[in-house]
C-alpha cells in the first residue's frame, strides 16, 4: 500500500495541533481586590443606604423627646471623646416602647387597621390581578409587550395625581356616583358617602397597587409549560379543573411574591390614607407621620416604625422559606 | 409460549455460559411478532383511520389530504425530518388540533366532536409535561383520579404501573430530583396507567443519550407486546422507527409517502427521497438500455458512462428514466488487481476518504462523478492483510440484485 496518504482537500487530515501553550503562573493566595471590589458594591449599598438609617431610627427610638432643635435627647457629644459615647449609651431607654406606645391603644388600633386594610387590599388585588395576569399570558405572543406596556404606563405619571384623581372620581357628585346613578344603582339625590371612608382608602390602594400584582403574576403565569395543560387534557382533565390543578399551584410563587409585594408597602402605605381616608381612617404610616410632623414625638415614631419593620420581617422571611422550597414539595 | 416457535429464543438465552445468573424471564415474544400482519388481511378493521385528514395553518398545510390505517397492536412510526407533519397528524388524534378537513374514526367512532380529555388516548410527551408541583406517585396517578377511580384501586395500580417501568420505590420523588432517563419512565408511566386504547409518543428518545436510547427501545417494544397495545411513535430518527415499528410512514411536506414494515422500506424503498432518508444510499440516474428475463441493463451518462444490470421490482420500459440506489453495504470493495466475482457490476475508483467505525468501515470512493460512491465493509476480521488506504485504485462491485431501480 501507498505510504502517508498525501494531502487532501477534505478534512482527513488535520494540521498538527499547536503547541501547548505554557501553563499560566499559578497566582498565590494574595487578596484578589478585583472581585472584593465586585462582591463590596452590593454590602456597600446595603450598609450605606439601609443599615445606616435604621441605625439612626433605632437610636432615636430609644431616645427622649425634647423641646429643642432637633427634638430629641441625648445627643452624642463628640469633643468629649469616649466618655461623651459611654454618657450617650447610658442615657438610651426603652421609655418609648413601655410609655405611650403600650399605653394608649392608638397605636395597637392602628396597626390592627392597617393590617386589616392590607389584607382585604391585597386579597382584592388578588382576585382582580390575577384575571388580568392569566389573559395578558394566555394573548397571543405578539401582544404581550404591548399589555405589559399598558400595565407600567400609569407609572409615567405623578403617583399623587393619580391618587387625587380618585378624589374626583369618588367624591358624592362624582364620576362614580354618577355613573351607578345613570344606571339606575344608587338614588342621585343622596348619593352614598364614598370618598373619606375605609372603602375609598381599599378603592385607591387597589388601583395603585395592581401593576405590582400583575407583573410578578404574569412573570409566573407566562413562563408555565403549555403542554402541562395539554397533558392534564389528555389524561382525562376538563379544562376548568386544570386550572385548579395545574395553573395555580404553578403560579404560586407568583401569588406570594405579588401578595407580599404588594402587602408590605400597603401596611406602611400614607399618601393614600391621608387623601382619600377620613379622618377615622388610622393606618399605621399615617400614625407615624402625625407622631413626627404634628406631635414632633421623633423617638415615639420611630419606635413605632422599629414596630412595624420587625413585623414585616416575618412575612418576608416566610416568603424567601417558601421560595427556596420552590413551593413544589407540599402536595 | 409452549410452541416450537419459541425454542430459538430459549437457546439464545442460555448463550450466557453456566456460571452466571440466568437473565429476568420474560414471555417469548418471537411467535407473537412473526404472524403479526394484519395489514396484510384484507378483512381486518383498522383500531385508527385517518380519512383525507388535511390541516392548514393560515396558507400552509402542514397535513395534505393524509388517509392511513393503524391496526390494534400495532406498534407505528410517522418518520419524517421536522415540518414534514408527522407531530400535527399525532396531535389531531390526541385531538389538541382540529383537522381542516377530513376524518380521524377510532374504534369506528368519528372522533371530530370528542374533546382531548375524553378521548380513549394517552401521549407521552416530547418534553414529558410531568406536573412539577407533584411527586412521581401523584404524576403517575393523575389520570385515574380524573376518572374517578377509588384510592387504594389507584395505589395499587400505580405500584404496579411504577414496577412496570422499573421505577418502584420512586414514588415519593418529584420529577426535577430525577435523570432524565427516570423521567421519561414516569412520563411513560403516566400515559399507560390508564391502558388507552392508542399509546401516542412524541419523539419517545429524543433526549436521552446514546446508550440509553438503545436500552429504551427494546423496554417499549417488550412492553408494548405485554401489553397488547398500540403504540404509534412521531419520531424524526429512522433508526429508531426501523427498530421499534411494526410498520412505519415516511412523510414528506405533509404528505405519506410510504407506509411498509422497515425491511421492506429499506430494501425496496418505493422513491428516491425513502431511499435517500433511510440509511445511507448512493444513486445513479440512468436510462433503461435493454431488458430481457426479469433483468434490465441500466446506462448511466457521462461522465460515467457505465451499464448495470439490475433485477427491477417495478415494470420498467426501455428508454424509460430511473434512479438506480443502491446501499452502502450492498456493495464490496476490492484492490483494483483483484478480481471481481463474474456477473458482478463494477465500478472502478480511487479511495479518497476512509471512516473507520470499529464495527464498520465507510470509503468515500472517487468514480469521476460529483458524488462520492459510498461503500461499507463490516470488520469480521481482526487483522487484515492487505487494507485498502487512502488513494489507492480499487474496484467496487455489486450484484444485479443489490440495486433498486426507482421510477419515482
Amino acid at each position: 500500500m501507498s505510504g502517508a496518504p498525501a494531502p487532501r482537500p477534505t478534512s482527513a487530515g488535520t494540521p498538527p495541533a499547536p503547541a501547548i501553550a505554557a501553563a499560566q503562573p499559578r497566582r498565590g493566595a494574595r487578596i484578589d481586590w478585583g472581585r472584593l471590589a465586585m462582591i463590596g458594591v452590593p454590602y456597600g449599598w446595603l450598609i450605606v443606604l439601609f443599615a445606616f438609617p435604621f441605625v439612626l431610627v433605632l437610636k432615636l427610638s430609644l431616645s427622649d423627646r425634647a423641646l429643642a432643635v432637633p427634638p430629641f435627647r441625648p445627643l452624642i457629644e463628640w469633643e468629649r471623646g469616649l466618655e461623651g459615647i459611654l454618657d450617650f449609651l447610658a442615657a438610651l431607654d426603652l421609655e418609648s416602647y413601655t410609655g405611650r406606645l403600650i399605653q394608649n391603644p392608638i397605636y395597637g388600633e392602628a396597626l390592627a387597621n392597617s393590617l386589616g386594610i392590607a389584607s382585604i387590599a391585597t386579597l382584592i388585588l388578588l382576585l382582580v390581578g390575577y384575571p388580568i395576569a392569566y389573559a395578558m399570558a394566555r394573548a397571543p405572543r405578539d401582544w404581550r409587550p404591548w399589555l405589559v406596556m399598558a400595565v407600567i404606563l400609569p407609572f409615567w405619571t405623578s403617583f399623587l395625581i393619580r391618587v387625587y384623581a380618585w378624589v374626583g372620581i369618588l367624591q358624592p357628585d362624582g364620576l362614580l356616583n354618577a355613573g351607578l346613578g345613570a344606571l339606575g344603582l344608587v338614588d342621585p339625590a343622596a348619593p352614598p358617602r364614598i370618598l373619606f371612608t375605609d372603602t375609598a382608602v381599599i378603592i385607591g390602594i387597589v388601583y395603585a397597587y395592581l401593576p405590582f400584582m400583575v407583573l410578578p403574576l404574569y412573570a409566573s403565569l407566562e413562563r408555565m409549560d403549555h403542554t402541562l395543560l395539554e397533558a392534564a387534557a389528555d389524561l382525562g382533565c376538563p379544562p376548568w379543573k386544570s386550572f385548579w390543578l395545574v395553573t395555580v399551584p404553578i403560579s404560586l410563587p407568583g401569588v406570594f411574591a405579588g401578595a407580599l409585594l404588594c402587602f408590605i408597602p400597603i401596611m406602611g402605605e400614607f399618601v393614600i390614607p391621608d387623601l382619600l381616608g377620613g379622618p377615622d381612617t388610622l393606618m399605621i404610616g399615617r400614625t407615624i407621620w402625625v407622631e413626627f410632623f404634628a406631635n414632633r414625638n421623633w423617638p415615639v415614631a420611630s419606635a413605632v416604625a422599629v414596630v412595624l419593620l420587625v413585623l414585616l420581617i416575618v412575612p418576608i422571611l416566610l416568603f424567601q422559606r417558601a421560595q427556596e422550597r420552590g413551593l413544589g414539595a407540599h402536595r | 409460549m409452549a410452541s416450537p416457535d419459541t425454542a430459538g429464543g430459549a437457546g439464545h438465552d442460555t448463550a450466557g455460559g453456566a456460571g452466571q445468573s440466568p437473565p429476568p424471564q420474560r414471555p417469548a415474544l418471537g411467535a407473537v411478532r412473526r404472524a403479526f400482519a394484519p395489514w396484510n388481511d384484507a378483512e381486518a378493521r383498522p383500531l385508527i383511520r385517518f380519512e383525507a385528514v388535511t390541516k392548514t395553518f393560515g396558507t400552509t398545510r402542514a397535513v395534505d389530504a393524509v388517509s392511513l390505517d393503524i391496526h390494534e397492536r400495532e406498534f407505528f412510526a410517522l418518520l419524517g425530518p421536522s415540518g414534514c407533519g408527522k407531530t400535527t397528524l399525532m396531535r389531531m388524534l390526541a385531538g389538541f388540533e382540529q383537522p381542516t378537513s377530513g376524518r380521524i374514526v377510532l374504534d369506528g367512532v368519528d372522533l371530530a366532536d370528542t374533546p382531548p380529555h375524553r378521548r380513549p388516548v394517552n401521549m407521552r410527551f416530547q418534553s414529558y409535561a410531568l406536573f412539577p408541583h407533584m411527586d412521581v406517585a401523584r404524576n403517575v396517578a393523575f389520570g385515574l383520579e380524573m376518572d374517578g377511580v377509588a384510592k387504594p384501586e389507584i395505589a395499587r395500580r400505580v405500584e404496579e404501573t411504577l414496577k412496570l417501568v422499573q421505577l418502584a420505590g420512586f414514588g415519593e420523588r418529584r420529577p426535577d430530583q430525577l435523570s432524565g432517563g427516570q423521567r421519561q419512565r414516569v412520563a411513560l408511566a403516566r400515559a399507560l396507567i390508564k391502558r388507552p386504547r392508542v399509546l401516542l409518543l412524541d419523539e419517545p428518545l429524543g433526549a436521552l443519550d446514546k446508550k440509553l436510547r438503545e436500552e429504551t427501545q427494546f423496554e417499549l417494544m417488550d412492553l408494548q407486546v405485554q401489553l397488547g397495545m398500540t403504540f404509534l411513535v412521531v419520531t424524526h430518527d429512522q433508526e429508531e422507527a426501523m427498530t421499534m415499528s411494526d410498520r412505519i410512514a415516511v412523510m414528506d411536506a405533509g404528505r405519506i409517502v410510504q407506509v411498509a414494515t422497515p425491511s421492506e422500506m429499506y430494501e425496496r424503498p418505493g422513491s428516491r427521497y425513502v431511499a435517500e432518508f433511510l440509511g445511507d444510499v448512493t444513486v445513479f440516474d440512468c436510462t433503461v438500455e435493454a431488458l430481457s428475463e426479469g433483468r434490465a441493463v441500466l446506462r448511466a451518462g457521462p461522465p460515467l458512462d457505465a451499464s448495470f444490470v439490475v433485477i427491477p421490482d417495478e415494470p420498467i420500459d426501455v428508454g424509460q428514466a430511473v434512479t438506480l440506489a443502491v446501499r452502502p453495504e450492498k456493495m464490496r470493495i476490492l484492490h483494483a488487481d483483484e478480481a471481481a466475482p463474474a456477473g458482478m457490476n463494477t465500478l472502478s475508483g480511487t479511495v479518497w476518504d476512509i471512516g473507520y467505525q470499529g464495527d464498520w468501515t465507510t470509503y468515500l470512493v472517487d468514480i469521476g462523478t460529483a458524488r462520492r460512491v459510498r461503500v461499507a465493509r463490516a470488520n469480521v476480521a481482526r487483522i487484515v492483510e492487505r487494507p485498502i488506504g487512502w488513494d489507492d485504485p480499487v474496484t467496487i462491485a455489486f450484484a444485479p440484485e443489490a440495486g433498486v431501480a426507482l421510477t419515482r
